[in-house]
Order: C-alpha cells, then structure tokens, then sequence
C-alpha cells in the first residue's frame, strides 16, 4: 500500500527517471567522453562515478541555493565557477587517499568540469527547483551514470583483463580480448548497452 | 623542427584527441547530423582550441611561478569561457558570413571537453610554446577529421542500410566510432607524442 503511494511522490518520480527512463548515458547520451575513457578497470569507473556524483549533488545545491541572486546573463560562468571548484575538491581528496587511482584518471578527473550531465542538471533542473529536490536529482543521475560506468566497467574488465576489481573470474585458458580494454571496446559496449536499454523501455529514436 | 611534425602527425594520427582519446564525444555526435555542420563544428574547434591554447601556456608558466598549480583548472575553464566570448564577440563584428555559418557552435564549445583536455595535457606533459601550439592545432584537425568521416558515414547509413529500431541514432554513432577507433589504430608507431 505504502509503496503505490510513494509511486507517486515527487521524490520517487525524480529518482526513477534520473536512473533508468532519462538515464544520462544511455538514453540523454551525456557526459559519455569519461563514461568510454575510464571504464577499462572498475575500480576507476567506482572512482569517477562517485567524484562526479558527489560534483552534480554539490554544485546543483549551490546553484539551487544561489538560484535568485545569479543574473541570468552571466549564469553559465557562474555555473563554470561553482563546479570548477569542487572538482578541484575532489582531484585533491584522490592525490591525497587514493594516489595510484589519480594516476590512472589523470587528466579525466579535471574534465568533470566539462561534463555534460553537471552543467545540464545545473541548468535544466536546479535553477527552478528548491534544495532538497535538486539534492535527490543530482543523486539520481549520478547513481544513473555510476551503474551505467560500472556495468560497462565490469563487462570490459572481465574480457579484456579476465578480472573484476583485480581478482581472476575467467576460467583458465581464457584469451584475454585485448581491443575491449582499449578505445573502440568502450564505444562497442556503450552502443550495445544503449540499444538494449532502448529496446527496454520501448524508448525509439526515429 | 623534427620533434615538432612528430607532434603535429601523433595529434592528428596516432593519438587522435577523438578517437583514441575519446574527447568531444558530446558534440561530435550531437552535430553529426550533415557534413556541412560538421565541417563548421570542426573548423570552430580547431580555432577555439589553438588559440586557448597559446593564452593558457603563459597563465600556466605564471601558476608554475607562483606555486598555485591547484588552480590551474579554475584559471583555464574561466579563459576558455572567457575567449570563447570574445571570439565569438570579434566574429560577430568583423566576419559575419563565418559568424552566420559557425550559428550556435561557438559558444557550445565551451563545454567541449577537447578544449580544457588539451590545456591539460600539455600541462602534464611539460610542452614548449610551440609545441603546445602545434599540438593544439594538430588535435583540432584530427578532432575535425573524425566528425567529418562519422557524419560521412552516418548520412551514407540512413539510406543504404537498414538499422535495427533500437540502434538508430546515437547508438549507431557509437558502433561506427568504434570501428573507426579500431582502424585507427592502424596508425601507431607513426609520430610520437
């Protein structure tokens, strides 16, 4: 009973659609530049979906909160600044616990900044809405994008490297398929990945 | 003079900013809809990013000065926004045929990620002047080369072949990039970055 009713509460319509229906990646097709770079291995993918989770709910609440005092003028270098700021939060806290996982994104963890999914909840949703729904928005499709990574993390990783976070899963004998831990891997399992969600939610592009 | 073209090929080739860098994925395949948009998205691109590029090499020489590298992304997104700006600004004044042509790509490309990348890896890999400078121009060409073949083939796609429903649109550009990354892999060992 008390789950039809939550159906139907804002809160749950926003994370449902930022995880599967208006999923970032796969449906939207944002932000995908990271998505195809860092899944190779999914300890990185676990790393960039977080920073960047942590990125969209953060500025999206400082956006929210400075929704009335930005000049409409000027937002977009407003937005630049704000989240500029704590993706630089984010590449310190990697250099400072987790040194060997910042080596291996490198210059991907400064190009949060650029970020399609950041910029467009900022714009598409927090400058209208109140705190706390932009807070659940931002966790929304940072946990949309997060899976996606990781999936896709978890598919390349097991037949390209015949591990999963560093530990064997592939049977013995098993050849490794080197051209899915390199680039055109991410873009083969990114676009199977978004035909299935497409046939999925019966959601066609024409 | 040698380590330069060695530079300028590698961009353009075997380190394509694109296709094995996988950068710019947003507008490349947002706009490869007609080889003529796409043709423009490049040529903005190429112009965008080499001349951030000479402006950022300075301003970074200074962070270096001043012991304040953590900065450094702050400093470059607010001159990348800022010289987009401008540009689009001078454009508008003294060219407007180019600026009728280049529409709405310019101030798209402050959020491409193929600009802000190249001021970050020459940061990290420690360039010259002029090499950075090439570097920039090679990977705008070779970010150029790569919409123009996926809109090529995209627009060849739609008449002489039938997609299944699911993997029309952005999910087809995926599998021709992906073959596309594949063959240019064909190109290692040529130039070195």
């Amino acid at each position: 009973m008390s789950y039809i009713r939550m159906k139907y509460t804002k809160w749950y319509q926003t994370l449902k659609s930022g995880l599967s229906t208006q999923n970032p990646i796969l449906i939207s097709v944002l932000g995908i530049c990271s998505a195809l770079a860092v899944t190779n291995q999914v300890q990185n993918a676990i790393a960039m979906g977080l920073g960047v989770t942590f990125v969209i709910m953060a500025s999206s609440a400082t956006v929210s909160l400075l929704r009335n005092f930005i000049p409409s003028k000027i937002r977009m270098v407003a937005y630049m600044v704000i989240i500029s700021t704590f993706v630089i939060l984010v590449q310190m806290f990697l250099k400072g616990f987790f040194p060997t996982i910042e080596k291996s994104l490198s210059a991907y963890v400064g190009l949060i900044i650029t970020n399609c999914i950041v910029m467009g909840r900022a714009e598409a949703y927090a400058v209208k809405n109140p705190v706390k729904y932009t807070l659940i928005d931002g966790f929304a499709n940072g946990m949309g994008y997060t899976l996606v990574l990781v999936v896709v993390a978890a598919i390349r990783e097991a037949l390209g490297f015949g591990t999963i976070m560093g530990m064997a899963v592939m049977p013995a004998g098993w050849i490794n398929w080197v051209v899915l831990s390199m680039a055109p891997g991410g873009f083969f399992v990114i676009g199977l990945l978004a035909w299935g969600m497409r046939s999925l939610t019966k959601n066609y592009e024409e | 003079m040698e380590r330069l073209w060695d530079i300028f090929i590698a961009s353009i080739l075997s380190q394509n900013i694109a296709l094995i860098f996988i950068l710019g994925m947003c507008s490349l395949i947002a706009v490869s809809s007609s080889i003529k948009n796409a043709f423009n998205m490049g040529l903005a691109v190429i112009l965008v990013v080499t001349v951030t590029a000479m402006i950022n090499w300075p301003i970074y020489q200074l962070l270096l000065l001043t012991n304040t590298m953590n900065l450094a992304l702050l400093v470059f997104i607010i001159t990348i926004a800022a010289t987009v700006q401008l540009l689009e600004m001078v454009i508008e004044k003294y060219l407007p045929k180019v600026y009728n042509s280049f529409g709405i790509f310019l101030p798209l490309i402050t959020v491409n990620c193929v600009v802000l990348a190249i001021s970050l890896f020459f940061m990290n890999r420690d360039y010259t002047f002029l090499e950075t400078t090439v570097f920039a121009f090679g990977s705008g060409l070779g970010w150029m080369l790569a919409i123009v073949l996926l809109a090529g083939i995209t627009i060849k796609m739609k008449t002489i072949s039938n997609i299944p429903r699911g993997l029309k649109g952005k999910a087809i550009s995926f599998i021709i990039l992906g073959i596309l990354a594949l063959a240019f892999f064909a190109f290692t060992g040529i130039g070195a970055i």
